[in-house]
C-alpha cells in the first residue's frame, strides 16, 4: 500500500510540474494556441478552394470537413508525441534531469505522469481549436458519433505514448540534437497516415507503411464516426489494430528507454546540458 | 558503527580508444583517436555513518564522478559501491531512497517558484503535498530566504540563494546520506558561512552523514571529520586534517591544509616565477 501511495504521488508530481510549467509559460501557450488555430484553419480553407481551383463540381463542405479532422486528430496525436518526447528534452534544457534520474522513482511512473497530462492537455488544446473552427466553418457536428470519435483518439493515444516513449530517447542518446531528431518520427508518420490525403495517393511502398502507423487507423475510424455518423460497434475493426499497436509499444518503449538510460549512465551522456 | 559507503575498487573511464568507421568520422579527434579520460583510477575507502568526509581535488580530478557514481546517476566500468549496504548499481531504489545530492550548479526549473521546484521534488520522494508545504516554508525560511521570494520564480533569485534552495530540496526527503559537490563554490562570505552552519547542523543534529567536495580548504578543516585528496582519478591520501597535515614536513611551521592539497597534487606554487622581482 505505501508503495502504491508513493508511485501515485510520484505520478502527480509530473502532472504538477507539467501543470506549474504551463501556468509560467501561459503567454507562450497563447501564442501556441495562436498559431496551431491559424494552422488548421488554413489547411482547412484549402477544402473550400478546391472548388474553385478546380473548376469542377466538387463538395467543399466534406472536403473542408475532411481536412478539419485530419488536422484536429494530428494536433491532438502530435501533442502527445511532443509531450512525452519532451520526458528529457525539457529537463536537458533546464538541467534538472539528474535531479529527476536521481530520485527513487520507476520509469514507468515516470511515464504514467508525463502521459496523464498529456493526455489532458492534448485534449483540451484540441477542443479548443475545435470550438474555434466550428464557428468559423459553421460545422454541423448533430449526427456525428462524438463518442466513437473521441474512442478512436483515446485508444490511438496509447500507441503515440510509445513511440513517443521511444522517440525521448534520442534526447537522452544526443544532448545537443536530440530533440530536433524527434521531428523526423513525426514528419514520417505525417507523410504516411494520411493526415491530409487519402493512403490510396501514395505511392505503393508508402502505402505498406501507412498500415504500420496507428495514425492511419485512428485517422479513418474519427473521419467515419464524425464526417459518417458510423456507430462505435462499426469502428471496431480499427479499434483493435491499434490498440494492439498501443499494447506493444508501450512496454517496448519502456524497454528501449531503460536501455537508453542505462547506455547514457555507462557513457556520462546524463550530465550534459543544452 | 554502520559503514554508509563502501567503495572497492572503483574504476571509470570515458571514450573508447578505438571505435568504428561513423565514430571514427564523427567523434576523432585530430589525432585520429577519441580520447580516453581515466576518472576514477582504482578507487577504495570507507565512510562511516555519522561522519562528514571531505574530497578534496583539483578541477578534473574525478570528485564530481565519484559523486555521480554513488549517486546511481553512472556505473562503474570495475568496482562496487555499496550505500548502508545496498549494490549502487544492482539496487539503485534503495540506495535513492537515502541519499540525496546538492550539485554545484543549482539546477532547478527556472519559471517555477521554490515552493513549486521543492513541491515537486518532495513528491519525487513520495511525501505528502500538505505536510510537504509547511515543510518547505519552514526549511527556506530557516536558510534565510523571505517568505514572498518563496513564491516567485526562481530565476529571479541570486545565485546563493538558489544554492541555498537546492539545499532545501536536499534536507526535504531527510536522506541519511547527502553529497554535495562543491555547494559553496561561487557563494559570497556570508551565505558560504550560512551553508557551513547548515551543514554543521545537519550532521550534528540528525546524524546525516555528508560527503563534501569542496575547493575551500579552510571550509574542509573546518568541517570534515576525515578527507581523502584526490589527483588524477586515484585517493592520494586519506586521513583526518591534523593526520593529513602531519604527512608534509613541517621545520617547525605549521602547514595548513592548502599545503598539503599542492605538496600532494603536485601543484606547488613557484614564488619566484609568479613574482620574480619581488
Amino acid at each position: 500500500m505505501a508503495t502504491l501511495i508513493h508511485e501515485f504521488r510520484a505520478t502527480y508530481a509530473f502532472m504538477e510540474r507539467n501543470a506549474n510549467l504551463v501556468k509560467r509559460y501561459l503567454s507562450w501557450e497563447v501564442v501556441w494556441l495562436a498559431y496551431s488555430i491559424a494552422n488548421s484553419l488554413s489547411v482547412s480553407y484549402i477544402g473550400m478552394g478546391m472548388e474553385q481551383l478546380s473548376g469542377q463540381n466538387i463538395d467543399g463542405r466534406y472536403l473542408v470537413l475532411y481536412l478539419v479532422v485530419g488536422t484536429l486528430v494530428w494536433r491532438y496525436l502530435s501533442l502527445i508525441f511532443y509531450w512525452i518526447t519532451d520526458v528529457i528534452g525539457m529537463e536537458r534544457w533546464e538541467g534538472t534531469i539528474e535531479y529527476t534520474l536521481m530520485a527513487p522513482v520507476r520509469r514507468v511512473t515516470h511515464m504514467a505522469g508525463q502521459t496523464f497530462f498529456a493526455l489532458i492537455y492534448s485534449l483540451i488544446f484540441t477542443s479548443l481549436i475545435l470550438a474555434v473552427t466550428v464557428v468559423l466553418f459553421d460545422i454541423d457536428l448533430s449526427h456525428a458519433n462524438m463518442f466513437g470519435g473521441t474512442l478512436m483518439l483515446i485508444v490511438g493515444s496509447l500507441s503515440f505514448v510509445g513511440i513517443g516513449i521511444m522517440g525521448s530517447i534520442l534526447p537522452l542518446l544526443f544532448p545537443e540534437r536530440g530533440s530536433q531528431m524527434t521531428h523526423v518520427i513525426i514528419a514520417v508518420l505525417l507523410l504516411i497516415s494520411g493526415v491530409y490525403y487519402p493512403i490510396s495517393v501514395l505511392p505503393e511502398f508508402l502505402q505498406k507503411l501507412a498500415v504500420l502507423s496507428p495514425a492511419t487507423y485512428v485517422l479513418d475510424g474519427t473521419r467515419l464516426a464524425l464526417l459518417e455518423g458510423t456507430p462505435t460497434s462499426e469502428l471496431w475493426p480499427l479499434i483493435w489494430p491499434t490498440l494492439i499497436m498501443g499494447l506493444i509499444a508501450i512496454p517496448v518503449g519502456l524497454w528501449v528507454f531503460g536501455m537508453a538510460e542505462r547506455y547514457a549512465k555507462r557513457n556520462g551522456k546524463l550530465h550534459r546540458n543544452g | 558503527m554502520t559503514q554508509a559507503i563502501i567503495a572497492h575498487n572503483v574504476f571509470k573511464k570515458f571514450g573508447k580508444p578505438d571505435g568504428s568507421f561513423w565514430k571514427h568520422i564523427l567523434k576523432q579527434n585530430s589525432n585520429g583517436q577519441r580520447p580516453v579520460v581515466v576518472a576514477v583510477d582504482s578507487v577504495s575507502f570507507e565512510v562511516q555513518e555519522g561522519e562528514i568526509f571531505g574530497v578534496l581535488g583539483p578541477n578534473g580530478s574525478g570528485k564530481s564522478t565519484l559523486i555521480r557514481l554513488i549517486a546511481t546517476l553512472l556505473l562503474p566500468d570495475k568496482g562496487e559501491i555499496k550505500v548502508f549496504g545496498y549494490d549502487v548499481v544492482q539496487q539503485p531504489m534503495e540506495v535513492q531512497r537515502l541519499i540525496n545530492r546538492v550539485s554545484v550548479e543549482a539546477s532547478f526549473f527556472k519559471k517555477l517558484s521554490p515552493m513549486e521546484n521543492l513541491l515537486y521534488g518532495a513528491r519525487l520522494y513520495g511525501m505528502n503535498g500538505r505536510e510537504s508545504r509547511i515543510r518547505i516554508e519552514e526549511i527556506l525560511i530557516r536558510l534565510g530566504l523571505k517568505k514572498r521570494s518563496i513564491f516567485k520564480p526562481m530565476e529571479e533569485m541570486s545565485r546563493g540563494m538558489q544554492q541555498k534552495v537546492a539545499i532545501a530540496r536536499a534536507l526535504l526527503s531527510r536522506p541519511r546520506l547527502l553529497l554535495m559537490d562543491e555547494p559553496t563554490t561561487g557563494l559570497d562570505p556570508r551565505s558560504k558561512r550560512e551553508v557551513q552552519s547548515v551543514i554543521k547542523e545537519l550532521n550534528q543534529g540528525s546524524g546525516t552523514t555528508i560527503l563534501l567536495t569542496t575547493h575551500d580548504m579552510l571550509e574542509a578543516d573546518n568541517l570534515c571529520d576525515r578527507i581523502a585528496i584526490i589527483d588524477s582519478g586515484k585517493i592520494v591520501a586519506l586521513d583526518n586534517p591534523q593526520g593529513l597535515k602531519k604527512i608534509i614536513s613541517s621545520n617547525g611551521y605549521e602547514p595548513t591544509l592548502e599545503d598539503v592539497f599542492l605538496e600532494l597534487t603536485g601543484k606547488t606554487l613557484v614564488k619566484d616565477e609568479i613574482y620574480p622581482l619581488i
